[in-house]
């Protein structure tokens, strides 16, 4: 019991003592930034890693957490008065739909319930029609195109392309200084750690297993009696929920939200850190999204003109090479040095 | 009356847009269920070769060429380990794109460059240019060539068998290898046909790929995973409704229009237009 | 469990490789490191790879005279990637990390938003080289492109002296269009001119086809085009193939330059009229020897255009408050700034005092057959910058402050 907790205990060691105490405020920034997209990672780890549904629009749900956040910051600052893109872009009183989000246990809740609301209603949709595999990949990244669109599209209400920035403190923290964001990394890694406790609960029960069967054989777990679509839309939900929770987290950490965080391109970006992590394993997908976090900043600040190579190359490489990810690499080093002890 | 009525050409010369950047798809995603994301980029490649060339009649095949290897080499290196897992494809072949895009900047550029359009092109008919009007033309001659390739040789028919029973077809004697990488060459040198027609109405630069291919896969979809016919309507519905949907409202409107009406096409029909009707249990 | 223990180690052996990796690079005494923060990959590239280059250009030219109190000027490049927060991210290691003297960047409203919280929080300088919308001024920023009252306006008076008075608007669905349109369109009010429609595409739209059917419908005198990148390619091909002349209905472009031309095409652009403060073209002594270097430097196909010209700039008047403050540090540039007035290419440059912006003259050229633009027009001497557009009675309210 107690060796199996071990790695765990180790890393969350690691990551709530040593990080803060060795790492300067700009790099510490940086990793909970990671760390946030490590919980988006987390869902999709989760819907497509052990329910096969490779969602393309985990962007969606990640904007919807974001923007709820934003708009709360910028209502605060605003005390009663209009968020600073309205006054450039021409608005002269408040949407109405900004008006609850003034209220922090609204805007917190929202950040999480907007997702789970949406992919309850979409996967209730789809799953019902059997949409599957590509075509669901594919819906999931038209989403993701309209929903940007859709953002830029509505300035006044939104910011449009430039998004909502600019945001100073948060439940009266200030959020320049460097002993806030210390915390907000604390959150972040801690909210990280409880979330991938609870789904590695979740995926042990007997839910944990429908959802591994629907995977392999859907029309099987039909035949059973089960209702596979019951299961996805619940697993989808809870990673839109956890993506929700990740956009949250990540306006006051990196002080930006922005269409550009949530098309199309920065969605596949998470999927592809999954599946370089591993996406069969939990943690790969934690990992993949930390290493791949911290290989774009590494190759981007050496290279700063051919990055995309590196970044690139990493990909195509860990896909062709070890198929199952990082994950899969450790675990095959780790079963041979435990098969060469055993003889 | 007349701006209403103009819509309706330009509408179906939007679909044949379409239609040409779908063609190649409906050969690598539709018949072999491959998700490649670089197809955007061999769209690219292909305008890029009318660049080099200078010259639209002689870069059509020299596109279809271009494309066709490039897809041939990232199927033997790279595609050919995965078939039978499309969504690690689709990741696989991102990667790729990636590449292909910042090597399109370090070899041409980042600035866009200019293909000359053919003097022969310039002026048109009514609302439709000239170069809309090639366009279209090509778009049906790449169908009909397609279709007679499909149903009238026997490569093709070897495709159509591999489609729809890929181990019965191996055990009658097909190599499925081979037909796979003909499969593939043609669907990327249709891409780089493509490319060569977009030059005459769009940039040519190393984000090309990325304006088209969200829209390329749509068409696919809606139409039906290695349906023709089903590309073909559902690349003219589409074209007609962001045209129409455009003219009402703004091109941003309209486009998400256009993606709301393939989600909710989707519910109604989940495999897309047309079916392939099979016993196969997934 | 046991699968996810080797994985655990690895994060464990990452997250220790990330704290070790953070070794402070401190600048040696006889160097002052600027940051360049452009996007060199993305669909922004294709304009920001050269404005780069051209503060490359305008470093290595300080360096050459001995630097600037007897340092020598090294670069930190960075990539924006043309995506907002890697702007901020980028923007805050510059500061945080590198702790350079100032960083020379942007091109984007959206990239200069991102990044302005940062300059105002860690009280750093950035030099913004691109023409924008104005109704900013940031006290740690200085905008070496013109505000709207440099370049929309001149381009409205252009017209109307041209007696085109029915104009349609065209542009991007982003802040910059949005708000220039908004200036154009109580502008127009005021001056009895008509605005016959005014439509916006997404950033990378590619397919004009409709919007150049409702352009032609509604005949305008002339059309205002706002469209920013690839848009601008698709853009003119279609309005150039459905029939449009320049002499019937010239497109009045605000954000394309020399560099452009040649990716759009010259034949589909040629006679169209564009406003800036800048063309290769423009006769000063300054700018003949800045075109020269430029083309030795970078190749002689090269060719200059506003926004490098400003980035150019921004090194040069950056090094010039720093000579007259003595030193590099912040407040103390900020205060020597104000007031520098130096010959550039496009012609006489000062710092003003009030906004941090720049006098500078209106230029309205001619698109060449041979890419180049030729001026037809010009504003005379420098105009103040005037972003809130205060002096302008009009445009009471625009602001919303």
């Amino acid at each position: 019991m107690i060796r199996r907790h071990l790695p765990f205990a180790a890393v969350a060691v690691v990551a709530l003592v040593a990080a803060p105490l060795l790492l300067e405020p700009f790099r510490l920034g940086l990793l909970a930034k990671y760390l946030c997209y490590a919980i988006v990672a987390l869902g999709i780890g989760l819907a497509w890693g052990k329910g096969g549904m490779l969602t393309l629009g985990q962007g969606v749900f990640f904007g919807l957490g974001g923007y709820s956040m934003a708009m709360y910051l910028k209502l605060t600052e605003a005390e009663g008065g209009l968020p600073d893109f309205m006054v450039w872009s021409g608005v002269e009183e408040l949407p109405a739909l900004w008006v609850p989000f003034a209220n922090p246990v609204f805007a917190m809740s929202m950040a999480v319930l907007g997702p789970v609301i949406l992919a309850v209603v979409l996967g209730t949709l789809v799953f019902r029609q059997r949409v599957r595999g590509a075509y669901f990949a594919i819906l999931t990244q038209a989403l993701a195109a309209a929903m940007v669109i859709l953002l830029v599209g509505q300035q006044g209400l939104t910011g449009g392309t430039n998004g909502m920035t600019n945001f100073f403190e948060l439940f009266g923290q200030d959020l320049a200084e460097d002993s806030t964001q210390r915390g907000l990394y604390l959150v972040v890694a801690g909210v990280l750690g409880v979330l991938y406790l609870g789904t590695r609960q979740l995926v042990n029960s007997r839910y944990g297993r429908l959802l591994v069967a629907v995977r392999d054989g859907e029309d099987r777990v039909r035949f059973l009696g089960y209702d596979p679509a019951l299961v996805k839309t619940v697993t989808f939900a809870a990673s839109a929920g956890m993506a929700g929770l990740a956009g949250a987290l990540f306006v006051p950490v990196v002080g930006i939200i922005s269409p550009a965080l949530l098309g199309v391109v920065p969605s596949l970006e998470l999927v592809v850190a999954v599946a370089v992590g591993g996406r069969h394993v939990l943690a790969g997908a934690v990992l993949g999204a930390v290493v791949m976090g911290y290989a774009k900043t590494a190759f981007s600040e050496q290279f700063a003109d051919g990055w995309l190579y590196l970044q690139g190359a990493l990909f195509i490489l860990v896909m062709t090479l070890a198929s199952k990810g990082i994950a899969g690499v450790a675990q095959t080093v780790a079963g041979r040095l435990r098969s060469a002890r055993a003889t | 009356m007349t701006a209403f009525l103009n819509q309706l050409p330009i509408g179906l010369s939007i679909g044949a847009v379409l239609m040409l950047i779908a063609l190649g798809l409906t050969f690598t995603f539709g018949q072999m269920g491959v998700i490649n994301m670089a197809h955007g980029e061999f769209i690219m490649a292909g305008a890029y070769t009318a660049f080099l060339l200078q010259d639209m009649v002689l870069a059509l095949p020299a596109a279809f060429l271009v494309a066709g290897v490039m897809g041939l080499i990232l199927e033997r290196s790279a595609i050919r380990h995965f078939y039978g897992r499309p969504l690690d494809t689709l990741l696989l072949t991102w990667g790729v794109s990636l590449v292909l895009q910042q090597l399109a900047r370090d070899l041409f550029g980042a600035p866009n460059v200019q293909v000359p359009a053919p003097a022969w092109l310039s002026g048109g008919v009514g609302i439709l240019p000239y170069n809309r009007l090639f366009i279209m033309g090509l778009a049906v001659a790449g169908v009909v060539a397609v279709w007679l390739y499909l149903t009238r040789t026997g490569l093709g028919r070897r495709t159509q068998a591999v489609v729809q029973n890929r181990q019965l077809a191996a055990t009658s004697g097909i190599d499925t290898g081979r037909v796979d990488m003909l499969t593939f060459f043609i669907g990327s040198g249709l891409a780089g046909v493509a490319g060569v027609a977009l030059t005459l109405i769009g940039p040519v630069g190393p984000a090309l790929g990325t304006y088209y291919i969200v829209d390329a896969f749509l068409v696919v979809v809606a139409g039906g995973l290695g349906q023709l016919r089903g590309a073909v309507l559902a690349a003219l519905g589409l074209g007609l409704l962001n045209s129409y949907a455009e003219f009402w409202s703004d091109a941003s409107l309209a486009k998400v229009i256009v993606l709301a009406a393939v989600i909710a096409f989707l519910q109604v029909r989940p495999q897309g237009l047309f079916v392939l009707r099979s016993r196969v249990l997934t | 469990m046991r699968i996810s223990r080797p994985i655990l180690s690895a994060l464990l052996v990452m997250a220790l490789a990330a704290c070790g990796s953070d070794a402070e690079t401190a600048a040696s005494s006889n160097e002052i490191k600027v940051g360049l923060l452009h996007s060199l990959s993305g669909t922004m590239a294709i304009s920001e790879v050269t404005v780069r280059d051209a503060e490359l250009l305008a470093i290595e030219e300080i360096n050459n005279a001995g630097g600037v109190l007897g340092k020598k000027i090294v670069p930190v490049v960075e990539d924006g990637a043309s995506d907002w927060p890697t702007f901020a991210e980028k923007a805050t290691k510059l500061v945080r990390q590198d702790k350079v003297a100032a960083v020379f960047g942007g091109w984007t409203s959206a990239s200069r938003k991102a990044m302005l919280p940062v300059f105002e929080r860690y009280k750093a300088l950035l030099w913004y080289p691109v023409q924008y919308e104005g109704l900013e001024s940031s006290p740690y920023i200085f905008y070496t492109g013109a505000t709207t009252n440099q370049q929309i306006i001149p381009g409205l008076d252009y017209l109307k002296e041209q007696g085109r008075n029915r104009i349609f608007l065209v542009g991007s669905d982003y802040v910059f269009p949005r708000t220039a349109n908004k200036i154009i369109k109580a502008y127009a009010a005021a001056n009895g001119m008509e605005i016959l429609g005014e439509e916006y595409t997404p950033l990378g739209h590619t397919e004009y086809s409709t919007l150049v059917n409702k352009v032609m419908q509604a005949e305008p005198d002339a059309v205002f085009n706002t469209l920013n990148g690839d848009s601008n390619v698709a853009f003119f091909k279609q309005l150039k193939s459905a029939g449009a002349t320049a002499e019937s209905m010239p497109v009045l472009s605000v954000s394309i330059a020399e560099e452009e031309v040649t990716g759009i095409g010259v034949e589909n652009i040629a006679g169209h009229p564009v406003a800036w403060n800048y063309y290769q073209t423009t006769e000063t002594p300054a700018n003949e020897a800045f075109v020269k270097a430029f083309k030795a430097k970078y190749g002689q196909n090269k060719v200059t255009s506003d926004p490098m010209q400003a980035g150019y700039n921004a090194v040069h008047l950056w090094a010039e408050a720093v000579k007259k403050a003595g030193t590099t540090e912040v407040e103390a540039v900020k205060k020597a700034a104000p007031g520098i007035a130096l010959d550039r290419p496009e012609g006489k440059v000062t710092i003003d005092g009030d906004n941090q912006h720049m006098y500078k003259t209106a230029r309205i050229g001619i698109i060449q057959p041979d890419g180049l633009i030729e001026q037809v027009w010009d504003s005379g001497e420098p105009i103040k910058p005037d972003p809130y557009l205060e002096g302008y009675p009009w445009a009471a309210g625009l602001a919303g402050q």
